[in-house]
């Protein structure tokens, strides 16, 4: 019964996540950053730490990165921004709304392997048996996760195998809802999504070999160029405590130091 | 009873309406309901379709068509009824000729034998619509229309609601006309639900008199509407007699038309029909002036020499009614107090009945 | 795959999708519509704002019930079961449960109204010249309320065309599946792919303009054809 009810709870924290677009109010003088809608509930932490920190508030905006650039690109207030991958963080640099030399990498994403049901030990192998009818990704096109997982069903050599059997959510919150309500047996999520130990089922963190590195880039915006906070708070992501909570959260950091 | 009576009986609430009644009329000619407007013979109307739902018991012929003491109730498609609404009502997707068909494909197997659509159209005076959409149509032709329909079901009993109240003077001329062949024409028994004396007057063979939804009277027509006791639902003044004339020669110099009325030699505007004929003349009680003896240089034609057999006072009414026996049948008549007591009217007394020939309707029969 | 197929395959699957959902839209729709438009039951009104609840919803909030809905956890996986399945999301079959479900009070409604509009005369004139209750179903309110299903059937149609949010939750994005137009264009416009998706969304855009055009014309033919 209790284990239900948690369920609801985490599934309805999830629709609101995947429900693109969601933004905090906010009013004053204070940076606004968009961030991509997987790193969401470590922006949460790292704004609070931020505020302990230094007094200044961020007002967080989340979406999916491509979203978010076509805002920005359309003339979005927003004083920086936290993408899911490099490339479209360059390209906001590039289409001439970011400030060039501001993009860093501030966190590396990790892909776990995820089954609702309890009690697994989950492998490489666990993909590969027959029982398995559906694994569900994030969108290999729109999401970097996703290509990400499929670059490791191709270093595993399962591509042909499994490409009948694949089936994409929008983006990697998506794909975990797919596997949660039992439509898929299986979903490769972000680490970040199931390192939650009241996160119901089993998961397998899949080891970094087996897929290039998703590099999840920040960039100032030019609109943010004069802001102190926005200034501060990129400079505070590279800080060891925001670091910390980074990697505690299930992300590798630039560092190379891989959370685990 | 016998296999061509109906007996209906209905004592219970429907659309606002209190009815407690009960009759029998025979299954042919016409039968009219008549009653004021809200006197609830709609109502029962309906009930006999199958329409509104009445607690009660209703056979028509050797047919029970309702009995709730016997749980049953047949809704309105097994009973083999025609109803001609107010308003003529015909589905506006079909042409007239598709809607003349529609009652008469779903007549039941071993049914009446189907009647032609063409006599029926010639009959109601249609054939030049029947490729007509119902919406190009007057509101006369769609009535007989729709009347033509329900004839083409071949119902064993066809129930008429106000036919003609919708209509203009012209139309209703028309359909009144058409109606009086119908009734002339085919054994069909109609049911006839009106408020008007004149329409009842020249239709209707028997009467069932409604009020407040009970059965104030019933009978043949001339015999209801010679009783004193009785006026007419849409008025004192409507009150009348019915007379059964011959033709006896028609005057096209003066455009007269003579009767012969027992002994009686009437005349009135002309009308219609061969020598011989009979007609029914409906004679308003209010046109009828009473002499003690016979005027003299008087310019009414028709004096009527007869025998007071009735004299009715009502302290609440400015008339007196009183009924005049002549030979060939009976005329009504009203006067005031006054000029029945200064005359020293009574019963048995010997008077001329004068009715100027202008006041006379003559239908024929 | 060429890009040809990628580029036609959600256009057929869409137009399949509309056309099924349309179908049972009908099928399923005129019997409810019929049954609110006559019925004198006291929970009448209840079932008629489930109906129209879709109106309303977010198409998210919709889909999310329906992923629980189709999946092991409800009815749509004891259904999938009898084929072998374990799920009813990620079908094409899915797809026309929840399009039914998304476009029902667009189809229900107007049939509904063109029910109401016959009034109960023609009806009564039915019964009396020996008609049955199914018998004047379909010789009378059928025929009579033709512009409510044509716009029903209209407005059925462009709404499953236009249907987003309640694939994006329950699709799976599986080409020539479940991948409709609608999340195509989003997955072009997320991808930075400008051409093709001005193309496909510009495509729909006029594609939806002649088919409202077109209903409006028909619509009007119609209703005169009545009038006489």
């Amino acid at each position: 019964m209790k284990g239900m009810w948690q369920r609801q709870k985490i599934l309805l924290h999830l629709l609101l996540a995947s429900l693109l677009g969601v933004s905090d109010a906010v009013s004053g003088d204070q940076a606004r950053v968009a961030v991509a809608a997987n790193f969401k509930l470590t922006a949460i932490t790292l704004g609070t730490l931020f505020t302990e920190e230094t007094g200044h508030q961020i007002a967080f905006s989340y979406g999916s990165t491509g979203q978010l650039y076509a805002q920005i690109t359309h003339g979005a207030p927003f004083d920086a921004f936290l993408a899911a991958d490099q490339a479209r963080a360059e390209r906001v640099i590039s289409a001439g709304y970011g400030v060039a030399g501001s993009r860093f990498t501030y966190a590396c994403g990790r892909l776990a392997l995820y089954s609702r049901d309890r009690g697994l030990t989950l492998s490489s192998n666990s993909i590969l048996e027959d029982g398995i009818r559906r694994i569900a990704v994030a969108n290999p096109r729109t999401a970097p996760y996703g290509a990400a997982a499929l670059q490791v069903l191709e270093r595993l050599g399962a591509t042909d195998q499994l490409a009948p059997k694949l089936v994409q959510g929008t983006n990697v919150a998506q794909a975990f809802q797919f596997a949660f309500t039992g439509n898929a047996d299986l979903a490769m999520v972000a680490k970040a999504q199931v390192i939650d130990p009241t996160v119901a089922g089993s998961h397998w963190t899949v080891p970094q070999t087996l897929h290039d590195p998703i590099a999840q880039d920040a960039v100032l915006l030019l609109r943010g160029a004069d802001n102190a906070p926005a200034l501060a708070f990129l400079r505070f992501l590279k800080e060891p405590t925001a670091q910390a909570a980074i990697r505690r959260a299930g992300y590798g950091t630039a560092g190379g130091q891989t959370g685990d | 009873m016998t296999d061509n009576w109906l007996e209906a009986s209905y004592h219970g609430t429907t659309g606002g309406f209190r009815i407690d009644l009960d009759f029998a009329t025979p299954l042919e000619g016409i039968t009219a309901l008549f009653g004021a407007s809200g006197s609830g013979k709609t109502s029962i109307l309906r009930a006999m379709a199958g329409l509104d739902r009445l607690p009660g018991s209703l056979k028509v012929g050797g047919d029970v068509w309702q009995d709730d003491s016997a749980g049953l109730f047949l809704p309105p498609h097994q009973r083999s009824v025609g109803y001609v609404f107010q308003e003529a009502s015909l589905f506006p997707h079909l042409t007239v000729r598709d809607n003349l068909l529609y009652g008469q494909k779903r007549i039941p197997l071993g049914g009446t034998a189907p009647l032609d659509i063409h006599d029926v159209a010639a009959l109601m005076n249609i054939a030049p619509l029947l490729d007509r959409q119902p919406g190009t149509l007057s509101g006369g032709e769609r009535q007989r229309v729709a009347i033509g329909r329900a004839l083409l079901r071949a119902p064993r009993l066809l129930l008429m609601d106000e036919p003609v109240s919708a209509l203009d003077q012209r139309g209703r001329d028309k359909l009144l006309v058409c109606l009086d062949k119908l009734h002339k024409d085919l054994t069909l028994p109609i049911l006839y639900v009106s408020h008007d004396t004149g329409e009842v007057a020249r239709l209707a063979d028997h009467m069932i008199l409604i009020g407040n939804g009970k059965k104030l009277a019933e009978g043949p027509t001339r015999d209801i509407f010679e009783r004193l006791d009785i006026l007419p639902p849409d008025g004192r003044l409507e009150a009348s007699a019915l007379l059964e004339a011959m033709i006896v020669a028609h005057d096209l110099l003066t455009h007269l038309t003579h009767l012969r009325v027992g002994r009686h030699d009437i005349s009135i505007p002309h009308i219609t029909g061969d020598v011989g004929n009979t007609v029914m003349l409906r004679v308003r009680a209010r046109d009828v002036t009473i002499a003690t003896s016979k005027p003299e240089g008087i310019s009414i034609r028709n004096i009527l020499a007869g025998t007071i057999s009735e004299i009715r006072q009502d302290a609440a009414s400015p008339h007196v009614e009183l009924l005049v026996d002549i030979d060939g049948g009976h005329v009504r008549a009203q006067v005031t107090h006054d000029a029945c007591a200064d005359l020293g009217l009574h019963e048995g007394q010997k008077v001329h009945a004068l009715v100027k020939s202008m006041s006379l309707d003559g239908y024929a029969r | 795959m060429t890009d040809a197929a990628l580029f036609w395959s959600p256009i057929l699957l869409t137009l399949k999708l509309a056309g099924l959902s349309t179908f049972v839209l009908l099928l399923l729709g005129t019997p409810l519509a019929w049954w609110l438009a006559r019925s004198k039951a006291g929970w009448k009104d209840g079932v008629a704002a489930l109906v129209a609840l879709p109106l309303v919803l977010p198409p998210t909030v919709l889909g999310f019930y329906l992923l629980i809905a189709l999946g092991p956890d409800g009815p749509g996986g004891a259904v999938a079961s009898l084929f072998g399945g374990r799920s009813l999301a990620f079908t094409f079959e899915g797809l026309v449960i929840g399009s039914v479900i998304y476009s029902l009070p667009f189809v229900v409604q107007p049939i509904r109204n063109a029910f109401e509009a016959i009034g109960e005369r023609p009806f009564e004139v039915a019964a009396t010249l020996g008609a049955s209750p199914w018998d004047a179903f379909w010789s009378v309110a059928v025929p009579l309320a033709r512009p409510g299903f044509f716009t029903g059937a209209v407005l059925g149609f462009t709404h499953t065309i236009g249907e987003f949010g309640v694939v994006l939750m329950i699709g799976g994005n599986i080409l020539g599946e479940t991948k409709v137009l609608s999340v195509t264009i989003f997955e072009y416009a997320e991808t930075l792919n400008w051409a093709p998706a001005h193309l496909l969304a510009g495509g729909m855009l006029a594609f939806s303009f002649v088919v409202i055009l077109l209903m409006m014309r028909m619509e009007r033919k119609l209703r005169h054809r009545h009038d006489g």
